[in-house]
C-alpha cells in the first residue's frame, strides 16, 4: 500500500491525516451507548494511523529531507507552517509507537465493560493526547506552537485526574497544571521575546539567530525553564512522580516515554536557532543533566510505590538526554564535531531508546497492578511463577533502563561515554572527563534500583494475599512483546539505529561536517554489535552443556535452605525496602527516607510497627509552604471567583472593552 | 593467531589455578601443608559430575544466573590484553563495555539470589549491589587516567602503553592508580578484607552467601566463573602494575603468567595477614579508593 501512496502524497499531509485520526479516534466512543465497541474502534484507527505516520516518518528520516505544508487560518499572527525535519521525524516514531501501543494495551487494561464512566473520557483524552503531541512537532508558528503545547498539557491533566474519587489523585493533578502552567508562562516570555527579535511569528531557522545579543540569555533561561519544566529536569520535577504515579499505567508510559520528550525536544529546537551559543550554555545544561541523573536514580532507589519508582527513573533518563544535548552543545561552542557528533547521537537515540524501554515497564507495571491490586512493591514477590511471560518481558526492559549491554539502553550511554573520552586529550574540555565516573556512579545505582524492583515483584515468594484479577493478558502483553522485541533489536544491531539518529543529528547541526564521524562510530557500534552476538552465542553455548550435564544426573526439588531455621515464611524474604535499606543509609543526607524503627525490648518484645516513607523534600518543606503563603496573600482575589456565570460573561465583556478601548 | 590461540586457552585454563596458589600461599603463613595447587580444578570437576537441587521456589531466572554470569566473565576476557600481547577483541570504546559486562553478570547473579526467597541471600545481594556501585567510579577514574597517558580509547592501547617508562614520568599517578584499583580488585572478587570466600554463613557475608542454594553443575559454574573474574580483573591490574616486557612472544607470555601468579601470592598474603573489616568500614575503604584513583586523574590531567 505504501509504495503506491509515497510518489503521489505530500508525506506532511500523510502524517497531518494520520494525526488527524489519532486525535478522532476517541470520537465515535463518546455517543455509544454500548461499553466496547468505541475503545476497540479507537485501539484500530489509532494502530492505523501510527503505522501510517511511522512509516512516513521512517522515510523522511533515511532520506534526510524536510516536508513542509501550511494550513489555512484567519488569526492575524502570519501563516501556519506544519513542516516535518528530520529532528521531528525521529521524535514522531515514539509518539506513534507509544499511543498506538497504549491504546492497544488500554483494551485489556481499562475495559470499557468494567470502567464504563472513565473509559470514553480516557480514550478520547488518550487520542487527544497522542495527536496533540504529533502537532507540537509539526507546528513552525510559535502560536500554533503554543495552542497544542496547551490541548497537550491540559488533556495530560485530564488523563491524571481520570480516578479522581481519590484524595490522592485530585492533589497530583493540582501539582501537575500548577507546574505545567509555571513552564508555559516562561515559554510564552520566551516566544514573545523571539518574536520581538525576528519580527515574525514563525520560528526561525536553523542557526538564523546570534546568541550573544544582550537578551539572548533571559531567552535561554525563558526556554530552559520552561521546557525543562515538561521534560522534568530537577529542580523541576516535582510534579512527576505522583502524576506519573496516579495516572492509568498506559497513560503513565505516554507520559514518560512520550510527553517528556516534548520538552527535551523543545529545548533542542530552541537551541537550534542559535549558531554561535557559548560554552556556558552547554556546561550549565549538562550540569543540570547530571544532577538530574544522579539524584533522580538516587530518588528512585528509595521509592517503595513500583510507578513512583518508575517516574523517578524518568527523572535520571531525562538527565542523561540533558547531558548529551549540553555535551553536544559544548561541543559546537568548542569547535569539537566529534563531542557534537557523540553528544547529540547519545542525547537522540537515549530519546529512542528511553521510549521504548520506559512504557514496556509502566505497560509491565500495569498488568503487576492488575494481578496485585496493590503498587506497594513491599507487598509484592513471586509473579514470575504466576505470568512467566510477563516476567521475561519485563526482564528485558529492566536490562535495557539499567544500561546494560546487550540492550539498547547500553549503546546511547556508550556514545555519551565514548564523548567524554573523546576529549581527554585535549586541555580546554578535560573537566568533561568528570562526567564519566558520575554517569558510572548512576549506572551502578540504576543497576541496584531495578534490581530491587525486578526482585520484589517477580521472584521469590509472594509477601501478602492479593485482591488483584487475572486476564486481559493477550491485549496487554502484545504491546510489551513489541517494545522488547525493539528493545532487543536496537542493542544487537545498533550501527542502523544510529544512521536513524545521524540524519537528526545532521538537521540540528548542519553547518557541522558531521557524515565522516557517523562512519566511523558506525563502524565502531558494528564491533560493538558483533561483541553483543558474541555475547549471546556464548550464553547459549554454556546452557545447552548444562543442559546436557543436568540431564545425566538426578535433579531434585526441595524448599530453599534456611540455614537451618525451619519456619521460615515469605514474610521473612528481602523486601524493596529492605534491599535498598543499606544504600539509602549511605547517602541518606539527601534522600531523607524515613524509615520508623521499632523499639524492641525484653526478651519477648510486644507486636510494633515499622514504617518506610520516602520523603519528596523539594515538594514538601519547599514548594507547598511556598504555594500556601502565596494562597494567603492572595485570598482577596478569591472574591472575584463567585461562580455564577453571568458575572464571569461581564469580566469578558469588560476585559474586551478595556483592550478596544486600549487599542484605539 | 597464535597469540589469540594462547589468549583463549589462558583464559580458560589458568583461572582456577589462581585460586590453588591464593590457598597454598595462606596455608604457608598458617604453617600447614595445604590442599593442592590443582584443588579447584578437582572441586569442579567433582561439582560438575554431581546432581542437582532446585529450591522449589525458584523459576528460570535462578537458572540464568550462572550461566549469564559466566557467560559476560568469558566475554571481558576477550577484551583485556593479557601482559604485553593485544586482546582478541579490541575497539575504540572497549573499556566502557568490559566495565558494564560485570553490571550484567552481577544482575543476573543478584537476581538468581533474590529468587530463592531466602533472607540470607537477600543480604548478601543488597550487600553487593551497594558495594559494586562504589565500585564503578574508581574503575572508570582509572580508565581515565589510563586513557589520558596513553592517547588511546581501548584497552589494549591504554594497557600496553604502562610501561617502566610510563611509571618513570607519571610514577605517582600509576601507584594511586594501583592502590584504588588494588581495592577493588579485593572488593569485586570478595576476597578478605571484604569478603571471605571461604565461609557461608556468618553475617557478614556478602558474595558467598548469594550462591547458597545453587548446588552441582550450577555450582561448578558459579566457582568457574568467579575465579575467571579473579582472572580477568587481575590482568588488568598486573599490567598496571607490573609492566614488563621481554620484546619475545614466548617471553612475553611467561612473563604474563609469572606476573599472575605473584598476584596470586600477594592476594595470598594480604588474606594471611588481615582481618575481615567490619561491614560499616567496608563503603569507607570504596570511598577511599574512589579518591585515590581521581588524585590519579587530578594528577595527570594538570
Amino acid at each position: 500500500m505504501y509504495s503506491v501512496l509515497q510518489d503521489s502524497v505530500d508525506p506532511a499531509l500523510l502524517v497531518l491525516d494520520a494525526t488527524l485520526v489519532m486525535g478522532c479516534a476517541g470520537i465515535p466512543g463518546l455517543f455509544l451507548k454500548r461499553p466496547g465497541p468505541g475503545q476497540a474502534v479507537a485501539a484500530l484507527c489509532t494502530t492505523l494511523a501510527a503505522l501510517v505516520g511511522i512509516a512516513t516518518a521512517l522515510k523522511l528520516l533515511f532520506s534526510g529531507t524536510t516536508a513542509s505544508c501550511s494550513l489555512a487560518w484567519n488569526l492575524p499572527f502570519g501563516s501556519c507552517e506544519l513542516a516535518i525535519d528530520p529532528l521531528s521525524a525521529l521524535f514522531l516514531i515514539p509518539v506513534f509507537l507509544v499511543t498506538a501501543a497504549g491504546s492497544l494495551f488500554a483494551v485489556g487494561y481499562w475495559p470499557a465493560v468494567r470502567n464504563r464512566r472513565s473509559e470514553p473520557g480516557l480514550t478520547f483524552f488518550y487520542g487527544i493526547l497522542g495527536a496533540s503531541m504529533a502537532l507540537v512537532l509539526l507546528a513552525r508558528n510559535t502560536l500554533f506552537f503554543m495552542m497544542v503545547w496547551e490541548v497537550m498539557a491540559l488533556s495530560a491533566y485530564f488523563l491524571i485526574v481520570t480516578e479522581h474519587e481519590r484524595e490522592e489523585v485530585r492533589r497530583a493533578g493540582i501539582i501537575y497544571l500548577l507546574a505545567t502552567h509555571c513552564g508555559t508562562a516562561l515559554l510564552l516570555l520566551f516566544f514573545s521575546l523571539l518574536a520581538a527579535r525576528t519580527g515574525s511569528f514563525l520560528l526561525p531557522a536553523t542557526g538564523s539567530l546570534s546568541a550573544l545579543t544582550p537578551l539572548a540569555p533571559v531567552m535561554a533561561v525563558a526556554a530552559l525553564i520552561g521546557f525543562g519544566a515538561k521534560a522534568g529536569l530537577m529542580p523541576l520535577h516535582f510534579w512527576l512522580p505522583p502524576a506519573h504515579a496516579n495516572a492509568p499505567s498506559h497513560v503513565s508510559a505516554l507520559m514518560s516515554g512520550v510527553m517528556l520528550k516534548m520538552g527535551i525536544y523543545g529545548i533542542l529546537r530552541s537551541a537550534s536557532f542559535f549558531y554561535d551559543i557559548p560554552l556556558l550554555w552547554g556546561t550549565l545544561l549538562t550540569i543540570v543533566g547530571l544532577t538530574s541523573a544522579l539524584l533522580g536514580i538516587a530518588f528512585a532507589l528509595a521509592q517503595r510505590d513500583l510507578k513512583r519508582l518508575l517516574a523517578c527513573s524518568s527523572i535520571e533518563n531525562i538527565g542523561i538526554i540533558t547531558i548529551g544535548t549540553g555535551v553536544a552543545l559544548v561541543g559546537a561552542a568548542s569547535q569539537s564535531t566529534e563531542l557534537v557528533y557523540l553528544g547529540a547521537a547519545g542525547a537522540l537515540l537515549h530519546v529512542l531508546n528511553h521510549s521504548l524501554f520506559k512504557p514496556l515497564l509502566f505497560l509491565g507495571s500495569g498488568v503487576i497492578i492488575h494481578a496485585t491490586g496493590t503498587r506497594d512493591m513491599n507487598l509484592m514477590g513471586g509473579l514470575g511463577k504466576t505470568m512467566p511471560r510477563i516476567g521475561g518481558l519485563f526482564l528485558v526492559g529492566t536490562v535495557a533502563i539499567c544500561g546494560i549491554p546487550p540492550l539498547n539502553g547500553f549503546v546511547s550511554e556508550f556514545l555519551l561515554y565514548l564523548g567524554f573520552f573523546s576529549q581527554i586529550q585535549g586541555d580546554k574540555l578535560i573537566y568533561l572527563m568528570g562526567a564519566a565516573p558520575l554517569l558510572a556512579l548512576v549506572g551502578g545505582l540504576a543497576v541496584l534500583t531495578f534490581t530491587k524492583l525486578y526482585s520484589s515483584v517477580f521472584l521469590g515468594t509472594p509477601r501478602s494475599l492479593w485482591s488483584g484479577h487475572r486476564g486481559g493478558e493477550l491485549p496487554m502483553g502484545v504491546p510489551m512483546a513489541l517494545f522488547a522485541l525493539l528493545c532487543l533489536l536496537i542493542g544487537v544491531v545498533p550501527q542502523t539505529a544510529l544512521s536513524l539518529v545521524s540524519s537528526a543529528v545532521t538537521a540540528l547541526f548542519p553547518r557541522l561536517p558531521l557524515s565522516p564521524l557517523a562512519v566511523e562510530y558506525g563502524a565502531i557500534l558494528e564491533k560493538l554489535s558483533l561483541a553483543g552476538v558474541l555475547l549471546l552465542t556464548i550464553v547459549l553455548v554454556i546452557t545447552l552443556l548444562w543442559r546436557w550435564r543436568l540431564g545425566r544426573e538426578p535433579v531434585t526439588a526441595a524448599p530453599t535452605w534456611g540455614c537451618g531455621y525451619q519456619r521460615g515464611t515469605s514474610r521473612m524474604q528481602y523486601g524493596a525496602t529492605s534491599f535498598s535499606e543499606l544504600a539509602v543509609s549511605i547517602g541518606n543526607g539527601v534522600l531523607g527516607q524515613r524509615i520508623g524503627r521499632p523499639l524492641l525490648t525484653g526478651l519477648f518484645p510486644e507486636r510494633s510497627e515499622c514504617s518506610d516513607l520516602p520523603s519528596e523534600t523539594l515538594l514538601d518543606r519547599i514548594i507547598a509552604p511556598f504555594l500556601q503563603a502565596v494562597g494567603i496573600a492572595f485570598a482577596f482575589l478569591r472574591r472575584l471567583q463567585n461562580g455564577l456565570m453571568h458575572i464571569y460573561v461581564l469580566y469578558i465583556f469588560a476585559t474586551l472593552f478595556i483592550l478596544m478601548l486600549w487599542a484605539h | 593467531m597464535m597469540n589469540c590461540l594462547i589468549h583463549i586457552t589462558l583464559a580458560l585454563v589458568m583461572p582456577p589455578l589462581l585460586l590453588g596458589v591464593i590457598g597454598k600461599t595462606k596455608a604457608a603463613f598458617a604453617g600447614r601443608v595445604g590442599a593442592p595447587f590443582l584443588q579447584s580444578y578437582y572441586d569442579i570437576f567433582r561439582l560438575l559430575r554431581k546432581g542437582t537441587v532446585f529450591s522449589s521456589t525458584t523459576s528460570w531466572v535462578f537458572r540464568a544466573g550462572p550461566v549469564v554470569a559466566l557467560a559476560t566473565t568469558a566475554v571481558a576476557a576477550l577484551l583485556v590484553p593479557f601482559g604485553a600481547h593485544p586482546s582478541p577483541i579490541s575497539f575504540n570504546g572497549d573499556m566502557i563495555l568490559y566495565a558494564y559486562l560485570f553490571a550484567l553478570g552481577r544482575f543476573f547473579t543478584m537476581a538468581a539470589a533474590l529468587d530463592t526467597g531466602s533472607s540470607f541471600e537477600g543480604m548478601g545481594a543488597a550487600r553487593e549491589a551497594t558495594f559494586s556501585c562504589l565500585a564503578e567510579p574508581t574503575l572508570f577514574f582509572a580508565l581515565i587516567t589510563l586513557s589520558r597517558l596513553s592517547s588511546s580509547t581501548n584497552l589494549t592501547g591504554m594497557l600496553s602503553n604502562v610501561s617502566g617508562g610510563a611509571w618513570l614520568y607519571a610514577g605517582a599517578s600509576l601507584l594511586l592508580l594501583v592502590g584504588g584499583m588494588f581495592i577493588v580488585l579485593l572488593s569485586e572478587n570478595c576476597r578478605i578484607p571484604f569478603d571471605d570466600p571461604n565461609t557461608h554463613l556468618e553475617l557478614t557475608m556478602i558474595h558467598e552467601v548469594m550462591v547458597l542454594d545453587h548446588s552441582g553443575p550450577a555450582f561448578a559454574l558459579i566457582q568457574y566463573g568467579a575465579s575467571m573474574k579473579l582472572f580477568v580483573l587481575g590482568a588488568f591490574f598486573v599490567q598496571l602494575a607490573l609492566p614488563f616486557a621481554t620484546g619475545n612472544p614466548l617471553a612475553d607470555w611467561g612473563v604474563f603468567i609469572c606476573s599472575m601468579l605473584l598476584l596470586a601470592i600477594v592476594i595470598g598474603t594480604v588474606e594471611s595477614v588481615m582481618a575481615r573489616l567490619r561491614l560499616v568500614r567496608v563503603p569507607q575503604l570504596l570511598v577511599a579508593a574512589i579518591i585515590l584513583a581521581a588524585f590519579s586523574t587530578l594528577l595527570v590531567i594538570r
